[in-house]
């Protein structure tokens, strides 16, 4: 058999449209809540509790069993397994509270009602009096109540921070308070439990990790994980916000379909999701820096506080890689970089695209702004001036050396195209000219590093039947969320078996096809899981090979599989023919693939290793424009050049460019999550909480892929991963906020704008500013 | 008067009688749960992520019939009488094949998730079929009740602009079928009362404005509903039980713009987008605001005079026609009162409205000649958020000197109000920056803002100083803020060093 190269289409013939385009518009995609009910389907809504914190002192629920098309609730004592969803398995994270309530909008009991509205009016029905404390609400008062962290945290050092600060020339001590972020996935989360014979249940879920929820609900149900079977054919957007927090809702399906022996459907009211649901991880890190008159960085000294909420779910994870994003691309010769993981009285926070990346890198680049502000340079200058570069300048501060680095060449390319010079300069002088409406920019890399650093997670497996009308059917263990992957996966096999796109079909993800899948997240379930199909149609592919090499009586390299046909020495068939007689000779014709990712390393207590198979590298150049009478804002032109190897389709790398670009830019921008005092999310539905529109995006949005770059690592067709860099883009329209905002103060001093930049923000860094500095002449 | 007891109205060309129905039915909930057309996605059941937009056609006054989007999840399933609700699946037509907006969609790689799509694909179709044109404000605006939060809408926006290349209108299935629609729309038209009666509640369409004054004085309690974009979230999230309701949106007599020599007269029941030409062509920065608020499916349904009668105090148009100088109409039988606006709003959701009356319309007087006029919306969001501050400024000048000054506020105050010290510190003094700043110190006197997610009350005075700033500055030319077309304006974009 011939090696077929992998990936052998040029790019334009790569950019096929996603493999649901078609029922996407047209309707037809069907999501868990549009799937029929089999009869007897019961619908539950979520008890909530009205306070953060405290506990209930008298449950009555006698309104909520006798209002109307009531059939029956369900509370912690129904639970006959164990009353715990944890990710961590440190068995902290309850389905329903037992008289402890650990956040407002905890699940206290949920009511099953004939149809979704009775349920819900129902739930309403509850008579819950508390015993309340006051709740511990965020970074601050966590730290007050010594809430201290809730798992070891983590340090990452090397050198010493002390010597480098004395020795610094220069240094800067200061905070920023970074905030938190909605998934805001467009399909709220929703299960479907039916139950079966012997204990059995099949769950619907719509979820970013099928065998988390399989595991979840057995140890919940109580029984072995072969009883429960987990389906996801796609979701409305995940985002991170369904790789844990489904649980939730598939567990409780799961237990009132136990209960009650009916197929059993949540779907929680935009409302309530918002309310039970994890965010993203808000943070105040303190920092101190040493550096030069150069702009070199000579030691950085950085506290990452962030608010977990309250139980662990993935919050170990998540602050660590926002640790070992604290560098960005920069080294620091000296550094220091501490975790404070803060258990709070507030809904448990949890992944969102980045992990926590986002946040180290917002904090690095706030450090970049610190000595670009302190020594009047362009900040690119002082980006340059730090990044990492072989052989002395070149080590992590977790140790791993930045063996691939394109990041100089990215910026420069970026650095041309968009003109930033040039636009920058103008800028400097409209700026001089104009009273109210102030101009920024600003260009900002982003390098991002690629693996889990849990080692076992970096695997991934597929399942490949092909019928004997030359049909393919095609499972992995990844889950589509919008992102394309089963769309790169099939083409992956396609190209391996030299078969059209069109004869490969996927199904919904399930974890009786693929066992024990990791989550679709980290930005690898292309890297992972198109790996694992390309194994098993490699295995396949040999197995017919050998099988034709036989039939004819030629060498197994002298069989060649192309377009649609296979070439046997001289003889040329058909795939259909030949899979059809290979079935007739009895050569099997389904084959599993598997892939782990090789060489990954991560000792967590001494901070060191080489936890990233590779690193992805991109820029942004974001153009802002600022109504300093009310701190209004527009972003006019954002270019983005980003590094995703050699692109698996040009297309959807576009797409997840884009998107990612507009979300991160959301997070930083006008998506506020607002708890009251009494630990009340009051920003809980999109009439308050704000993610972008169409008209938010940049007027222009120059996005283009690195077409020269190629993984330097073995990667599935030397691409490299997309779904998260992106986001860290959207850090150039911070940079570009805080540049029109120290305009005000003649660029004397740093903006230090803490996002979310909500224009209230923005007007309140420019008026902040107007009271530091002698403004005469400068101002209105 | 001939009574209905049922509704009737197209679904995707056939026609559906529907008698007894829940008459806080959604359209939403009738569409997927009543008819398993389950293309249309609930996002967010408020009317804020468009996810579940349909198109409602109905003849407007010349007879043509007209495809507006709408909110199905809070829109009243009983005030679809006499319309033709199109949805997602009628797109494809009897050929089961994608029409152009979805094979633009699809081109341009328009869709991810493929949750938001139905109602973006809805959205665009409404905005094709309306001829709108496609230019980046257009489309823009055309989107701007649909969230996406997977494309970053790039990919969206190129579909929308690359829809004319995919095919012609005249292919559209929704658009080959109007002739024929229309007139079966025109044969439904009765002029009847309708009333949908069940479990106790009761939706009443009423024949006309004169036959909405006589069930008002039988039911003094019931309540009005015209597009529903408030009362259909106390439906949805609340989950109000609601008294009787008048469905009065579209109401015969309640819909009509006249303009005279005193004034811009409306009808209580228009919609922001019937009567944002009026509006825009006699008011200064008018239209500006219209595009600012919700989106197209809220501009489509929500009323001038519902905006009013909320008597919320974030609502847009109250201060700003407060500014005007507007009066308002409110009707009891046969008996009519004359009320300025801004003597309307009594406190917090209390105003001047008797049992049995209601809004019949509004009097806007025209500018003089010597006045100026600026209404600014602040927000967090640029479009479809609700105000942090809306202000509204009307000075006359005799010379350099401010003889008269109108201003009002929402969100600065339990209800639209206005700034009565700070008109005082400018009247009759020269409209120069010492004036305004001396008036800028008068706030405090005036206002007590509200303080919560939106805005905090020391943002929201803020703010409302610098707009009287902002309005002043630019009298004098000076540019002093964002232009009101986000993309209006030529970025440094176009600055190159070559």
């Amino acid at each position: 058999m011939a090696d077929g190269s992998t990936n052998p289409l040029a790019a334009e013939a790569r950019a096929v449209a996603h493999e649901s385009a078609h029922k996407h518009v047209a309707g037809t995609a069907e999501f868990i809540d549009d799937m029929p009910e089999p009869a007897g389907t019961l619908h539950a809504a979520f008890g909530l509790s009205a306070i953060a914190s405290g506990t209930i002192t008298a449950l009555d629920l006698s309104a909520v069993a006798a209002a109307p098309g009531v059939v029956g609730i369900v509370t912690a004592a129904d639970i006959p397994g164990r009353n715990d969803m944890s990710a961590s398995g440190s068995g902290d994270d309850p389905l329903l509270s037992t008289g402890e309530i650990r956040y407002c909008g905890q699940p206290v009991f949920a009511v099953l009602a004939t149809d979704r509205d009775a349920a819900r009016r129902a739930a309403r029905c509850a008579r819950i009096t508390y015993d309340e404390t006051l709740p511990v609400v965020d970074v601050a008062a966590a730290r007050a109540a010594g809430r201290g962290p809730s798992f070891p945290p983590l340090t990452l050092a090397r050198g010493s921070v002390e010597d480098g600060l004395a020795a610094a020339p220069l240094t800067i001590a200061g905070r920023i308070a970074i905030g938190g972020q909605e998934h805001f996935y467009l399909e709220g989360q929703v299960a479907l439990a039916v139950p079966g014979e012997d204990g059995e249940v099949l769950l619907y879920s719509a979820t970013q990790h099928p065998s988390e929820v399989q595991e979840a609900v057995a140890h919940i149900l109580g029984v072995a994980a072969h009883a429960v079977r987990v389906h996801v054919r796609r979701m409305g957007g995940g985002f991170g916000g369904k790789e844990t927090q489904p649980t939730i809702f598939a567990a409780l399906a799961a237990v009132a379909a136990r209960k009650f022996r009916r197929p059993v459907k949540i779907r929680p009211d935009r409302d309530d999701d918002m309310t039970i649901t994890g965010k993203r991880h808000d943070f105040v890190v303190d920092y101190a820096l040493g550096f030069h008159e150069d702009g070199r960085i000579e030691a950085v000294d950085a506290v990452f506080a962030a608010r977990c909420g309250h139980s662990e779910d993935l919050s170990r994870g998540v602050t660590d890689r926002a640790l070992m994003h604290a560098d960005n691309a920069y080294f620091y010769p000296h550094v220091r970089l501490r975790t404070e993981p803060l258990r709070t009285d507030t809904v448990s926070n949890t992944a969102f695209r980045g992990y926590g990346g986002p946040q180290g890198v917002v904090a690095a680049e706030r450090m970049i702004e610190e000595i670009a502000y302190a020594l009047g340079r362009d900040p690119l200058d002082i980006r340059k001036a730090n990044f990492y570069a072989a052989p002395d300048r070149n080590e992590t501060p977790y140790h791993q050396d930045v063996h691939d680095n394109i990041m100089l060449r990215i910026v420069e390319e970026l650095e041309a195209s968009s003109h930033y010079r040039a636009r920058r300069a103008a800028i400097l002088a409209e700026n001089a000219r104009s009273p109210v409406v102030k101009r920024g920019i600003g260009l900002v890399p982003v390098k991002y590093g690629i693996s889990f650093s849990k080692k076992a997670m970096n695997q991934g497996g597929a399942l490949l039947a092909v019928y004997r009308d030359g049909s393919v059917h095609l499972n992995h263990g990844g889950t589509e969320m919008g992102q394309g992957l089963n769309t790169k996966v099939a083409q992956v096999v396609a190209d391996e078996l030299g078969i059209a796109l069109a004869r490969i079909r996927l199904t919904a993800t399930a974890t009786d096809k693929v066992p024990n899948a990791s989550p679709t997240a980290g930005s690898v379930g292309a890297d992972l899981n198109a790996m694992a199909a390309q194994d098993a149609a490699r295995t396949l592919k040999a197995r017919l090979a050998a099988f034709a090499a036989e039939r004819a009586g030629v060498a197994e390299d002298a069989v060649v599989f192309e377009h649609e046909a296979v070439r046997i020495g001289a003889e040329r068939i058909g795939w259909a023919e030949l899979v059809g007689e290979a079935y007739m000779a009895r050569v099997p014709l389904s084959a599993t693939g598997f892939y782990r990712t090789p060489g990954l390393s991560w000792d967590r207590k001494a901070g060191r290793g080489s936890p990233y198979f590779y690193f992805t590298y991109g820029a942004a150049c974001a153009e802002v424009a600022v109504d300093t009478l009310t701190g209004e804002y527009a972003v006019e032109r954002v270019d983005v050049l980003q590094d995703v190897g050699r692109s698996l389709n040009p297309a959807i790398d576009r797409g997840q460019i884009e998107g990612g670009f507009i979300q991160g830019m959301g997070w930083l921008t006008t998506e506020e999550l607002w708890w009251d005092g009494k630990g009340r999310l009051r920003t809980h539905a999109p009439s308050t909480y704000k993610i972008p529109l169409a008209s938010d995006r940049p007027r222009v949005f120059e996005v283009r892929l690195a077409a020269w770059s190629e993984n330097m690592a073995p990667t599935v067709g030397r691409s490299k991963a997309v779904g998260e860099p992106p986001v860290m883009l959207a850090v150039s329209v911070l940079e570009a906020l805080g540049m029109a905002v120290a305009s005000t103060a003649d660029y004397r001093l740093p903006p230090r704008l803490d996002p979310p930049a909500t224009p209230e923000r923005v007007l309140a860094a420019i008026e902040r500013l107007r009271r530091d500095v002698d403004f005469a002449g400068v101002l209105l | 008067m001939d009574v209905r007891s049922a509704i009737r109205f197209y679904l995707n060309g056939d026609l559906v009688t529907l008698a007894g129905f829940p008459p806080h039915r959604t359209v939403l909930d009738f569409l997927r749960l009543d008819r398993r057309l389950t293309g249309t996605k609930e996002g967010c059941a408020e009317g804020d992520c468009g996810a579940c937009t349909v198109l409602v056609g109905r003849l407007d006054a010349g007879g043509t019939l007209r495809y507006r989007p709408i909110n199905a999840c809070i829109g009243l399933l009983a005030a679809l009488d006499g319309a033709h609700l199109v949805t997602i699946e009628h797109l494809a037509g009897a050929s089961g094949g994608l029409n152009p907006v979805q094979r633009a969609m699809v081109a341009e790689h328009g869709s991810q998730c493929g949750f938001c799509t139905p109602g973006i694909v809805m959205a665009l179709e409404a905005h094709w079929l309306g001829d709108g044109p496609t230019d980046d404000g257009a489309v823009d605006r055309a989107l701007q009740g649909n969230l996406c939060r997977c494309t970053g809408y790039a990919s969206i926006v190129r579909a929308a602009r690359a829809v004319e290349s995919h095919g012609a209108r005249q292919a559209d299935p929704v658009e080959a079928g109007t002739a024929a629609m229309a007139e079966k729309l025109a044969a439904l038209a009765d002029h009847a009362r309708v009333v949908i009666a069940a479990d106790g509640a009761r939706a009443v369409i009423p024949a006309d404005a004169d036959d909405l004054a006589a069930l008002l004085l039988e039911s003094p309690d019931a309540m009005l509903v015209a597009g529903a974009t408030d009362v259909g979230l106390s439906l949805t999230k609340a989950l109000a039980t609601l008294p009787d309701l008048l469905l009065v949106g579209g109401l015969p007599g309640l819909c009509d713009a006249t303009v005279d020599d005193g004034a811009v007269r409306l009808g209580a029941g228009m919609t922001y987008e019937a009567a944002r030409p009026v509006l825009a062509a006699h008011f200064p920065t008018l239209g500006a605001l219209l595009d600012r608020i919700g989106g197209p499916q809220v501009r489509h349904a929500g009323t001038i005079g519902g905006n009013i009668g909320n008597g919320s105090p974030i609502g847009d148009m109250p201060p700003t026609l407060i500014a005007l100088g507007t009066t308002i109409v409110l009707r009891r039988g046969d008996a009519r009162r004359t009320l300025p606006l801004d003597a309307f709003f009594l406190d917090y959701r209390r105003q001047d409205r008797r049992p049995g009356e209601f809004i019949e319309s509004i009097a806007i007087p025209h500018l003089e000649p010597d006045a100026r006029f600026a209404a600014y919306k602040v927000t967090k969001r640029r479009d479809e958020d609700i105000s942090a501050v809306m202000a509204a400024f009307r000075l006359r000048l005799d010379g350099e000197r401010i003889v008269a000054a109108r201003i009002a506020y929402g969100g600065m105050a339990a209800i639209p109000k206005r700034a009565r010290a700070v008109e005082a510190a400018l009247i009759g003094r020269p409209f120069v920056r010492d004036t305004i700043e001396a008036a800028m110190a008068r706030y405090d006197e005036d206002f007590r803002p509200l303080d919560d997610w939106r805005a905090s009350a020391g943002y929201r005075m803020t703010v409302a100083r610098n707009l009287l700033l902002r309005f002043w500055l630019e009298s004098t030319g000076a540019p002093a803020r964002l232009s009101d077309a986000h993309h209006g304006r030529v970025p440094m974009a176009e600055v190159t060093d070559g």
